[in-house]
């Protein structure tokens, strides 16, 4: 933690760390089907085969990400209660995903899409609304391989080391191994991974309390610590309900909008598949529900970050594991990070390849082809998330991620309402996004990069997402549009089928 | 049958009915907590009656 390296750990890290990697380059030999040689199913899909098992283990290793396992805890650690609103935001999702991604998966199915954008124009036929749902996609996801780059350089920096090269070293081995196999290549690595972070974390909730005093104890005494700050606490202001509830929302609504979540989804080989995966992929959220808890822990094991709360999850294991053990757990995290960065740069590459390469550049770009331009594009986002994380303060990701969940999150009446109606034009919803992801931006800007707003109504105000707020007027929006241009403008939708 | 993926929205988002320090603690969890925690098998056994009805109904 002070710049001294800590070699035990080091030495189980790097072990860890090698094995993901020949699990990486092993990957593009793994079950692939002769017959379909290159084509960006192959490389981008996974062939489209992915049954049961390794969509839960490929989704929970890709939603549940390496940010997410430093980010919940330090924000528990600062605010408290209100740092738990991803815990009912990871549960929310669950049925938002059963109603409407099989839907997705068979419309995706049925005409060969890979991604949601394809499945827009799929739907509407128009260049101007894919482009906008590709774009908006492509955009918010930049920051998040940042993030990722983030989390793994916390656990790099309470290693001992100093400066960026072992980050990069990381960095490049992911690129190439992700060009070389594709989707397989974190399909792969999510079966070690989600292991890693299951034993991790249930070794910390229960050996953490069992050397701190137990639960009650922990609760007890990061209630004093925010008494004794007089900020947060372990329940909610009143006026932080709407603020959380929103929040759990809006968060829920966005989360299978981002081009990795999507792409577990349609690299499923069947829609029951993620109906059941609906069902299981819960148990990763009780996981979830613990690691926050680690946020009050870090205040019952004395543990001091002078500040930089994104350290309280390094620092806590540090503090109370044996060496070998803090090498496997922040193993645990840096291949955390690395399943999301490769499921996320698959997305945007199969996105730049289908929605704007092949819409706009090469119309006849063959299958082989396609997969030729997305394993390049691959390269050239990972590139650009690292060299982000390497000029930019850190502080300019973070921004931009929250900005992208506002983003992304415009872009759901798109995708979803042609699922299950066909009322709606391309030119309303254009319109709708447009209006949403201005209003959003502003009102974000508005305050202070924060994400959420208060509206003051007479003598009373309320405070609510972003996000959501935009969606109601995107909605809104694509709804009086609708009305006000009829079905004159815009091909008709082709109808959802049943 | 799909109404019941409704109900975890309401035992969530209605945020007043369990940030409360008047209703018990387990295992040292306070309720805030233990109830929000509990919400995740609930939700899941909800979301697998769902699943097991459109099984039997045939959905594809």
């Amino acid at each position: 933690m002070n710049g001294q390296i800590n070699w035990t750990a080091l030495w189980v890290f790097v072990f860890f760390f090698a094995l993901v990697t020949v699990m990486g380059f092993w990957a593009s030999r793994w079950n692939r089907s002769a017959k379909q040689g290159a084509h960006l199913d192959e490389w981008g899909l996974g062939g489209r085969s992915f049954g049961t098992w390794i969509t839960w283990f490929l989704v929970g290793g890709d939603f549940y990400t390496a940010y997410t396992v430093i980010a919940v805890p330090a924000l528990v650690y600062a605010v408290g209660a209100y740092g738990f609103f991803a815990l009912p935001y990871t549960i929310l999702v669950y049925p938002i995903v059963f109603v409407i991604m099989p839907r997705l998966w068979h419309a995706a199915q049925r005409a060969g899409h890979v991604t949601a954008a394809d499945v827009v124009y799929g739907r509407y036929k128009s260049r101007p609304l894919e482009l906008a749902v590709a774009a908006t996609a492509v955009v918010a996801t930049m920051p998040y391989i940042a993030l990722q780059l983030v989390g793994m350089g916390v656990v790099i920096n309470a290693l001992g080391f100093t400066g960026e090269l072992p980050l990069a070293a990381a960095f490049v081995i992911l690129a190439l191994y992700t060009y070389s196999a594709g989707l397989r290549a974190p399909a792969l690595i999510a079966f070690v991974k989600d292991l890693m972070i299951y034993i991790v974390v249930l070794v910390a909730v229960i050996l953490v309390p069992m050397k701190l005093g137990g639960y009650a104890h922990v609760f007890d005494v990061a209630s004093h610590a925010y008494a004794a700050k007089k900020a947060g606490g372990l329940l909610l202001k009143p006026a932080q309900y709407l603020p959380y509830a929103s929040l759990a929302l809006g968060s829920a609504m966005a989360a299978f909008m981002y081009p990795h979540t999507l792409t577990g989804i349609f690299a499923a080989k069947s829609a029951d598949t993620i109906r059941k995966n609906a069902v299981f992929l819960p148990a990763y959220t009780v996981l979830l529900g613990l690691i926050a808890l680690l946020g009050y822990m870090a205040y019952a094991a004395g543990v001091d970050v002078h500040g930089n709360n994104n350290a309280v999850v390094p620092a806590l294991f540090a503090a109370l594991f044996p060496d070998w053990f803090v090498g496997f757990a922040f193993a645990a995290i840096a291949i955390g990070a690395l399943v999301p960065a490769a499921v996320m740069s698959i997305g945007a590459a199969n996105l730049f390849t289908r929605n704007f390469w092949k819409a706009y550049v090469q119309p006849g770009v063959s299958p082989s082809g396609e997969a030729k331009v997305a394993k390049i594009v691959s390269l050239v986002v990972k590139v650009g998330a690292l060299a982000i994380i390497l000029v930019l303060p850190t502080k300019f990701a973070l921004d931009l991620q929250l900005l992208g969940g506002v983003w992304i999150l415009q872009t759901f009446p798109a995708v979803v309402f042609g699922l299950f109606f066909a009322w709606f034009r391309a030119p309303a919803l254009l319109l709708g996004w447009a209006v949403g992801l201005a209003t959003g931006t502003s009102l974000v800007f508005m305050d202070g990069v924060k994400p959420v707003h208060t509206f003051v109504l007479g003598t009373d105000s309320y405070t609510l997402y972003t996000g959501i707020f935009a969606l109601v007027v995107n909605v809104v929006v694509a709804l009086v549009a609708q009305l006000l241009l009829g079905s004159r403008f815009g091909a008709k939708p082709l109808a959802p089928a049943a | 049958m799909w109404l019941l993926l409704l109900l975890p929205f309401i035992g969530l988002l209605w945020v007043p009915f369990y940030n409360t320090d008047g209703l018990p603690a387990l295992f040292g969890f306070p309720f805030f907590y233990w109830y929000q925690l509990l919400w995740v098998p609930i939700t899941a056994f909800l979301i697998w009656l769902v699943y097991r009805d459109g099984v039997r109904k045939g959905v594809k």
